[in-house]
Parts: structure tokens; C-alpha cells; sequence
């Protein structure tokens, strides 16, 4: 059995390595290269490494774009993802602590919100309305109103195992309601907090579609953006590009090597409850 | 990203109910904290969906629409391009679906056998999931070059002549699939292996005394009792591939011609070209199309109750 094991180990090591690790590498090496050996495009390790000049001369495209989308990116992300939060908590813990008649309008809601895919062009017509089309805040509103379902399903099937013996507590040494929450429930969310900031995180900052839509135009794009904008120019500079991809993947790389548990527990809840 | 059914809470209610009363309408769980929240989510999405089906309806330039019946839906479903994006939308959203069941099912099984570095491969598997669909795009699209790319340079090596993966009009919407695939897939692994290690290792042992061969271990304890995370799998990787548009749109554009083209990139270009009453057209047709599989689905899926 042990032997069985590791040979069929090492076929899948080396299946596996070959069909997920070889495209990353030949990314590395290819922002690895100057201009011209890069053309051939071809799998080899470049004649002159390059890397910390391309990144330095992809960052400074465009007096710098690359830098002000990287802080869009961040600023999206950060405020995007710490409104949902907030704000789903706060609608998983009513819903599961209260029962209403709000409940299964909410429960609808929620399923709509995880299945229907936006109506993109009014949603551009009400952004426009409240004068939001084209700016950073209108593309944060969006980026909350389209994550709320998923992180009010994860905080509302934890709340379930804080006993209510401590709302009870609480109420009794004389917290309101608002209290009872910010400073007794919501700090003991903290496991399924980092996993739905971690989840968002990488859902927003990876987040192309939207960032079209409701962001369109150079000037103040997210990192998806000018990627693509890099792409559409349809330039032969694929050591620049490859190292923009290489740029840009940093960032979840990051998130994953930290939160590696959290970020699975995240994308498979539900898996075993069905 | 899941489809939780919301459990039953019987045992919670009464508590609940005797505080509201005492209380008034002051319970300590008060229904305003749903507005925030409800706000962002009434004004940005139930919103314009409602409006997408009067806007479906008219010619529209966002500032005057004007009421034109179904013409739009006509047009969608009689112009070629348009009905090209309606069925490849299903073949692209099927093919990848299944194929993530089936390769998901696959490496789940390899990787919660006993063999070394499990968790590397894990990680491996699962990592291009959390890359940028763009990076993945831009990546796939050159080493799926033609003349160039690794591909069809590794494939002319064993003397085979590789085909023009996304320039071959009856191939791209396939190449794109394939790249789909293999950055879907580690999520179907990830929600497999959950889904594995949640059997009872009673049952396999209950089957070694009886004498079960793998196969049958396989066919009768592993396949029926994961039957929750097929639900799943089936269920997010169908929603995604229907609602598909930024790999598509990177990798080809829809291209080469039309052929590639699903609903997403149709709704995109109309939008582009200034036909928003079509686009949002595009958008009620997904709405729907989406509805009518994804529900019944559901609930069929949901309602077989597994039993061993």
C-alpha cells in the first residue's frame, strides 16, 4: 500500500506540476526576459535575467498608472469588503436570532442575490441617477450590494453556535441592542469574519467584469483593468505583460499563503450540509 | 458561492418570541439593522433587475426609452450572431460543468488516498482558482498561440501539428472551456475532499469485511454518500459557466467571428455598440435561462434524500 502510494504520488506530482506549475513558470520567465528574447515566446530561460526592470518599467507606464490602479485596487478592496461585512453580520445575526416575518423575504433575497446575475446596463442607469457612474464609490456600492448574499449565508450559519445565554447577559447588565452586537456578538465572530475578509478580498481585488461596467475609462482603473487595457493595445511587449500578470497575482498568492485554511473553509461551506 | 439550504431553528423560536413580547417593540434584535444593508442591496440589484424588464422592452439611450414591444427579443433570437451566444452559453456552461464533476470527483479521490505530498498537491490544484481570471486570460491566450505558444511547440515535438486553439472558429469556445476547467476545477476538488472526508470510514470498513472490491467501495458508498457536494459542484460551476463573460472576453472576445460568443459577451457588445434596450434584452434572456435551470434544478437535486 505504501509503495502503491508513492509511486502513484509521484504521477500525480509530476501530472500535476506540469499542468498548474509549468504556466506560472513560464509566466516568470517570460517577465523575466528582455524585449527581444521575449518575442519567440518560447519556454527557456532567458539569456539576461530582467525581472526587477520590467517591474520597475511596468510601474512606471503611463507616469505611474500601474501604481494609482494598484491604490484604487487596494482602496476598493479594503472599503468594499469592511462595508459587507459590517453590514452582512448584522443581517445574519437578526435573521438568526429573531424570527419574523422578515425572514423569508430575506432568505429570498439572499438566493436571488447568489443565483440572478445583474442587470448590467440599469444598473449603470441608477448609478448614473444618483450620480455615481464612473467613480470609485459607485463601483464600492456595487461591489457590497453584489457580495451581501454570501457573507450574510456564512455569518448567519455561525451566529447559530454563539450560545444566547450571553445576549442574555448582556441585556440583563443593561446593553442596548446596538451595544449588545458591536461589543459582545461581533467581536465573537471573529473566525468566520477573517474568512468572508479574506473570500471578498480576493473576489473584489480579482474582480474584472464589474470594474468594466461601472469603471470604465483609464485614468482611475483597478490593476484588472490596465491589465486588460495592456492587452487590448495589443503590443509585443510580453515580458511587460507577464510581468504585470506577475504583479497583480502577488496579492492572492499573499492572501493564500496566510489564510490558506480560512479561504477553503470560505469556498466549500456548504459542501457537506448540501 | 453556496447554496445553503437555511436551517430550521424550532428549538430557538420560543425564547425569541417571549422577549419580543415583553419588550414591545424594543427587541434586542432589531429589524433596522437589515436597512443598511437592505439599502445598498434594493437600490443596486433588485432595482435595476426590475427595471431590466420594462428597459428589455424599449429602445434606450439611458436618457429617453422608448417603448418598442418584444422587438428586441425578436432580433435576439433571430439575428445569427445572437442566437450563436444563446447556445454556446449552454454548451460552454454544461461542458465545463461536467467536466468539474467529473475531474473534481477524480483528483478529490487521488487526493485524500494515501499518497506523499498531499498537501502540495492540494495547494497546487487549488491555486489558479485565486488568480485573476485576466491573469489567466492573458497566460492562456499566449501559450495557446498558434505558431508560438508552448502548447503547439511541446505538441510539435511528438510530431503532432497543433491546431489554432482560439483562431479556429469551431474550436475556441472549446479552448476557452478548457482553460475555464483548469482554473475551476480546484474548487470542485477543494468542495470533493470536504465532502469525502465527511463519510464514515465504518461504511468502507463494513464493505472490506463484505468483501468490495475499490470499485464497488467506489459505486456504492463513495458516489451516493458525496452526493452534497456534486449538488454543489454542479450547481456553482452551472451557475458560472451560464453567467460567463470576463475569460471569454479575454481569451477571444467572442471571437474568432461570433463563435465564441455566450450571453455575457453579447450583452457586452450590444452595450458597447449603444443598443441598451437589447442588452438588457440579453440580460432578461439570462435571467431566465438561468432561472429555469438553476431552480428546478435545486430543488430536485436537494430533494433526493440519500439512502445506503
Amino acid at each position: 500500500m505504501r509503495r502503491r502510494g508513492v509511486a502513484l504520488g509521484s504521477v500525480a506530482i509530476l501530472a500535476t506540476t506540469v499542468v498548474f506549475v509549468v504556466p506560472f513558470v513560464f509566466v516568470l520567465l517570460t517577465a523575466s526576459k528582455t524585449q527581444q528574447d521575449a518575442l519567440d515566446l518560447d519556454f527557456s530561460l532567458p539569456t539576461e535575467w530582467a525581472l526587477l526592470e520590467n517591474v520597475r518599467t511596468v510601474l512606471a507606464t503611463n507616469d505611474g498608472q500601474l501604481v494609482r490602479a494598484f491604490w484604487n485596487s487596494t482602496v476598493l478592496t479594503v472599503v468594499a469588503v469592511a462595508i459587507m461585512t459590517v453590514l452582512a453580520a448584522m443581517v445574519g445575526y437578526v435573521v438568526q436570532r429573531r424570527r419574523s416575518r422578515w425572514n423569508p423575504v430575506v432568505d429570498a433575497l439572499v438566493l436571488a442575490g447568489l443565483i440572478i446575475p445583474p442587470a448590467v446596463v440599469p444598473t449603470i442607469w441608477v448609478l448614473q441617477g444618483i450620480g455615481l457612474f464612473k467613480t470609485m464609490a459607485g463601483l464600492i456600492a456595487v461591489h457590497v450590494a453584489f457580495g451581501l448574499s454570501f457573507c450574510i449565508l456564512l455569518f448567519r450559519a455561525f451566529v447559530a453556535t454563539i450560545p444566547r445565554e450571553l445576549d442574555e447577559a448582556a441585556l440583563i447588565d443593561g446593553a442596548g441592542p446596538s451595544r449588545l452586537f458591536f461589543s459582545v456578538i461581533f467581536p465573537l465572530l471573529r473566525a468566520v469574519i477573517v474568512t468572508v475578509v479574506v473570500v471578498q478580498a480576493v473576489t473584489v481585488f480579482n474582480d474584472f467584469t464589474y470594474a468594466l461596467y461601472f469603471l470604465p475609462g483609464a485614468e482611475n482603473a483597478t490593476v484588472q483593468l490596465t491589465l486588460y487595457n495592456y492587452q487590448s493595445q495589443g503590443l509585443n511587449q510580453w515580458n511587460l505583460l507577464f510581468a504585470d500578470v506577475l504583479l497583480i497575482t502577488i496579492p492572492p498568492l499573499i492572501m493564500y499563503v496566510f489564510f490558506n485554511r480560512q479561504i477553503v473553509a470560505g469556498m466549500t461551506s456548504g459542501a457537506v450540509k448540501g | 458561492m453556496t447554496l445553503v439550504r437555511p436551517a430550521l431553528e424550532g428549538a430557538t423560536e420560543r425564547p425569541a418570541r417571549r422577549q419580543t413580547r415583553r419588550a414591545g417593540a424594543r427587541s434586542p434584535y432589531p429589524t433596522w439593522f437589515f436597512l443598511p444593508a437592505g439599502v445598498f442591496y434594493l437600490v443596486l440589484f433588485v432595482v435595476p433587475t426590475g427595471a431590466s424588464f420594462w428597459f428589455a422592452l424599449t429602445r434606450w439611450n439611458l436618457f429617453s426609452a422608448e417603448f418598442v414591444g418584444l422587438a428586441n427579443f425578436q432580433q435576439f433570437f433571430r439575428e445569427p450572431a445572437l442566437v450563436k451566444g444563446f447556445v454556446n452559453t449552454f454548451v460552454y456552461a454544461f461542458l465545463t460543468s461536467g467536466a468539474k464533476v467529473v475531474l473534481g470527483l477524480a483528483l478529490a479521490v487521488l487526493l485524500t488516498s494515501q499518497i506523499i505530498a498531499r498537501g502540495w498537491l492540494r495547494s497546487v490544484v487549488f491555486f489558479p482558482v485565486l488568480v485573476s481570471t485576466i491573469g489567466v486570460g492573458v497566460m492562456f491566450k499566449v501559450l495557446l498561440d498558434p505558431f508560438d505558444g508552448a502548447v503547439n511547440t511541446v505538441l510539435s515535438w511528438v510530431g503532432v501539428t497543433g491546431p489554432g486553439w482560439l483562431t479556429d472558429p469551431s474550436l475556441a469556445l472549446f479552448s476557452v472551456a478548457l482553460v475555464d476547467v483548469w482554473k475551476g476545477v480546484g474548487l470542485a476538488t477543494l468542495i470533493y475532499i470536504a465532502g469525502l472526508v465527511a463519510i464514515p470510514q465504518e461504511y468502507y470498513e463494513a464493505a472490506r469485511v463484505d468483501g468490495a472490491n475499490a470499485w464497488q467501495n467506489f459505486r456504492s458508498i463513495t458516489l451516493p454518500l458525496v452526493r452534497p457536494a456534486t449538488v454543489t459542484v454542479v450547481l456553482l460551476s452551472l451557475i458560472g459557466g451560464l453567467r460567463s463573460f470576463d475569460l471569454i472576453w479575454t481569451m477571444t472576445r467572442g471571437g474568432p467571428g461570433f463563435s465564441s460568443d455566450v450571453i455575457g459577451s453579447v450583452i457586452y457588445k450590444q452595450y458597447q455598440a449603444g443598443f441598451y434596450g437589447l442588452s438588457t434584452a440579453g440580460n432578461v434572456v439570462l435571467f431566465v435561462v438561468i432561472a429555469l435551470i438553476i431552480f428546478p434544478l435545486s430543488r430536485w437535486l436537494n430533494r433526493k434524500e440519500v439512502t445506503l
